[in-house]
């Protein structure tokens, strides 16, 4: 096999620090937002990106609707209405701070993005008089257009602009560094974040932020469950280098976390039992509500959530008779009879009245302009679809208005994962937080996916710049603390390891991901036991003991990669940790035990962190967060009162224009 | 503190069943544009200036697109899902369609 030289310079064991207000760590939406929301403050901010700010993270090549955007102007639902609505469909595990942070700042973000190039309506007037666009703001509409609170929106454009935007406020941007772990102190009894480390990941660099606060904005876990040695960019939804850094950095502090026990049965993993997300015949998502027919090309029925069968394709986009509004997305499946929108008959009905696999979407049955919406822009817009689905069907001849895409398998979904083979996915648990989306560490916040129970682009959007605005106000305050060299120190030897241990006896990353992944099927799969998941941490630990110190590699990249899988494996062990502490089922957290016939009756938050290597918990119950409008506005009156102030020199302007 | 002594890092091309990236050299300029964005960094600068980056770690590829998004050459990078994930597409069966009125 052809060597070559490695092409960047070797700067392994070399120390560089840097200081600022605030530190962000991950450059997403959420991150991107959050350190916005701080430089706007006067703040200094340095920003940390594992990749290159400008197309990383989830909607890094994009993202095509925005959910709960419920104070744009042609919302017909209050942020109180959506964001409750939430709370009890997930059964009280939702994240109602975030939420409501989502459904009422959301929209602020969406113009913000606009100010810096992003496009977010029709402004070519591509769509005049689709049923889905509003004529006077060219705002265009997804899922329910009665109520219009969610909107297409041109996400591809998102990531450069906020990479621009960032620039102009003078944010500090390191890309290609991967953040590795928080430095902390105590102050008067208090453990504080006062910066972090991390290394860049072409040179070896080892780098030193020093901070008064702190947001952590580092996405969710993934290739717990799911591994593919050969295919290992398509294990997981979301991207390969998202996979829960911000999680392991945290926990190793003494963060809490909650929820940590949720995974579902696995939704998409390209490698293998499921197909590209949007590349398949489909009707959900960004795919709502194309038309579906079966093998003889006879039309599927939608239904209201009564049953009654829907003569129109606009009906498809109402909701039903005596229905306020309904709720879709990504993280809302199959919702409560009371936010339940139009839905395609279930499979058994289907199949009893006859209709015949496998079934296809057909877009070519649909009006013009909601072919033209799904395939160009949501199709398009949404992240990893532009050229492997959009641009690369087109190439084979794919044209909507004469084909129809197949579906595999029974449903829409195109997947068909075993129950052992699980995700982080639907409102998974992450970050335990207060109404500052502050963690337990002082100075340390997060936001986005990190976060427990989250979901999506709005959310990132609206709690990161949330986030970074708290994390300014007490930087404000606050001055820079000094950090222990030990630290520093233990951090190097712990990164550098594997560069130096002993080749003809090594391990890859690849070898311990897949035990990794094989161990967390086995012991903690579709079913629990105490037994089950002791034996699972016995296992980790073995490997933390024997084979971690066996791992090795050979560049700065294989380093970075090495250190992911060392994440998951912390990961792994606080997710076994935390189903230990859950002692009854839970349907709402998809957590089912075999050792106790208990259903839980009061669901509750068992919120774990780790001390000097003990677990330690406490259970906080589910409605901690209070009213959402009252204590939104008991803590933001600053934000509510610069709002009104910028509405009010708007109209100001506007009467001046007349 | 200890000592970190540079060793000589190496890298060469880490095979898998799927070539997720091509290059078409005749219009590649060898940029490295697409290997500057890759999130994934598995694109390296080819050491021959002008000619395209290589594809050092195709199995890492997660088919985001950022690549050929960045592209100033239409047409130099292709990026293309395995075989395994090229869903089917067929006519559309003709039936009078009820939504016609458009």
């Amino acid at each position: 096999m052809q060597e070559y030289k490695w092409p960047y310079a070797n700067e392994v064991g070399e120390k560089e620090e840097a200081a600022c207000d605030v530190l962000v760590l991950g450059g997403g939406l959420a991150g991107c937002f959050a350190a916005i929301a701080a430089a706007r403050k006067g703040k200094s901010v340095i920003l940390v990106e594992k990749g290159k700010t400008e197309h990383s993270g989830s909607a890094g090549t994009g993202f095509d609707h925005w959910e709960s955007a419920c104070t744009n102007p042609c919302s017909e639902v209050t942020p109180e209405e959506i964001a409750w609505a939430y709370v009890h469909e997930q059964d009280g595990y939702s994240n109602g701070i975030a939420h409501y942070i989502e459904c009422r700042e959301g929209y602020d973000r969406l113009l913000d993005l606009e100010s810096f190039g992003g496009k977010i309506r029709d402004t070519e007037d591509e769509f005049t008089g689709a049923a889905f666009r509003d004529e006077k703001t060219k705002l265009m509409f997804a899922y329910d257009y009665k109520n219009r609170f969610t909107l297409r929106v041109w996400g591809s454009t998102f990531k450069p602009a906020l990479v621009k935007a960032m620039k102009k406020l003078g944010v500090k941007i390191y890309d290609r560094t991967e953040a590795t772990a928080l430095l902390t102190t105590v102050e008067n009894g208090r453990k504080r974040g006062v910066g972090a480390m991390g290394m860049d990941v072409r040179t070896g660099k080892f780098r030193i932020f020093r901070a008064k606060t702190t947001v952590l904005t580092m996405s969710r876990p993934a290739r717990v469950w799911l591994f593919n040695s050969d295919t290992v960019g398509l294990c997981e939804f979301r991207p390969l280098q998202s996979i829960g850094s911000g999680h392991a950095m945290g926990y190793r502090a003494g963060m809490e976390f909650t929820m940590m026990e949720k995974s579902v049965r696995a939704e998409f993993s390209a490698a293998g039992r499921s197909f590209p997300p949007y590349g398949a015949g489909n009707n959900h998502n960004t795919w709502y509500a194309a038309t579906m027919v079966d093998a003889r090309g006879v039309e599927i029925p939608y239904v209201d959530r009564d049953g009654n069968e829907l003569k129109t394709v606009l009906e498809r986009y109402m909701p039903a008779k005596g229905q306020k509004f309904f709720l879709k997305g990504g993280v809302i499946d199959n919702p409560k009879y009371e936010y339940r929108g139009p839905e395609t008959l279930d499979f058994e009905e289907l199949i009893k009245r006859g209709y015949t696999l496998p079934f296809y979407a057909d877009l070519s049955r649909m009006p013009e302009e909601e072919r033209r919406v799904i395939w160009g822009v949501m199709v398009g817009e949404e992240g990893k679809t532009k050229i492997p689905i959009l641009e690369n069907y087109t190439k084979r001849g794919f044209d909507p208005q004469k084909h129809m895409l197949q579906s595999y398998g029974t449903g829409w979904q195109s997947a068909n994962f075993l129950e052992q083979e699980r995700q982080l996915f639907g409102a998974p648990g992450g970050i335990m937080h207060d109404w500052d989306l502050k963690t337990n560490i002082d100075g340390i916040y997060a936001a986005g996916d990190q976060l427990y129970a989250s979901d999506c682009a709005g959310f990132a959007c609206a709690t990161g710049y949330y986030a970074g605005r708290k994390a300014a106000e007490q930087a404000e305050h606050s001055t820079l603390s000094e950090y222990a060299v030990s630290q520093v120190e233990a951090e190097m030897e712990r990164l550098y390891a594997p560069l130096y241990a002993d080749k003809a006896n090594g391990v890859s990353w690849k070898e311990l991901n897949m035990a990794i992944a094989k161990a967390m099927q086995n012991y903690c799969g579709g079913v629990k036991c105490d037994a089950l998941l002791r034996e699972g941490l016995d296992l980790l630990q073995s490997y933390k003991k024997d084979i971690v110190p066996r791992l090795t590699c050979e560049n700065p990249h294989d380093l970075m990669r090495t250190h992911e899988v060392l994440d998951i494996l912390t990961v792994s062990e606080l997710i076994l940790n935390a189903c230990l502490l859950r002692r009854e089922s839970s349907q709402p957290l998809c957590f089912k035990r075999t050792d106790s016939s208990q259903m839980e009756k009061q669901g509750k938050h068992i919120v774990i962190r780790m001390e000097d290597g003990e677990i330690r918990s406490r259970e906080v119950s589910l409605d901690f967060f209070g009213d959402l409008k009252t204590e939104y506005e008991k803590q933001n009156a600053d934000y509510i009162y610069e709002k009104q102030n910028a509405d009010y020199i708007k109209e100001v302007a506007g009467l001046e224009e007349l | 503190m200890k000592n970190f002594d540079k060793k000589e890092f190496s890298v060469h091309p880490v095979g898998c069943s799927t070539m997720p990236i091509y290059y078409d050299e005749s219009l590649c300029i060898g940029c490295n544009r697409c290997a500057d964005t890759c999130q994934c960094d598995i694109l390296l600068p080819n050491p021959e200036k002008g000619k395209p980056p290589i594809v050092m770690y195709p199995g890492e590829c997660y088919y985001c697109g950022a690549c050929v998004m960045v592209c100033p050459r239409k047409g130099a990078i292709t990026l293309e899902h395995p075989l395994m994930n090229q869903a089917k597409f067929v006519p559309s069966i003709p039936q009078k369609n009820i939504f016609e009125e458009k």
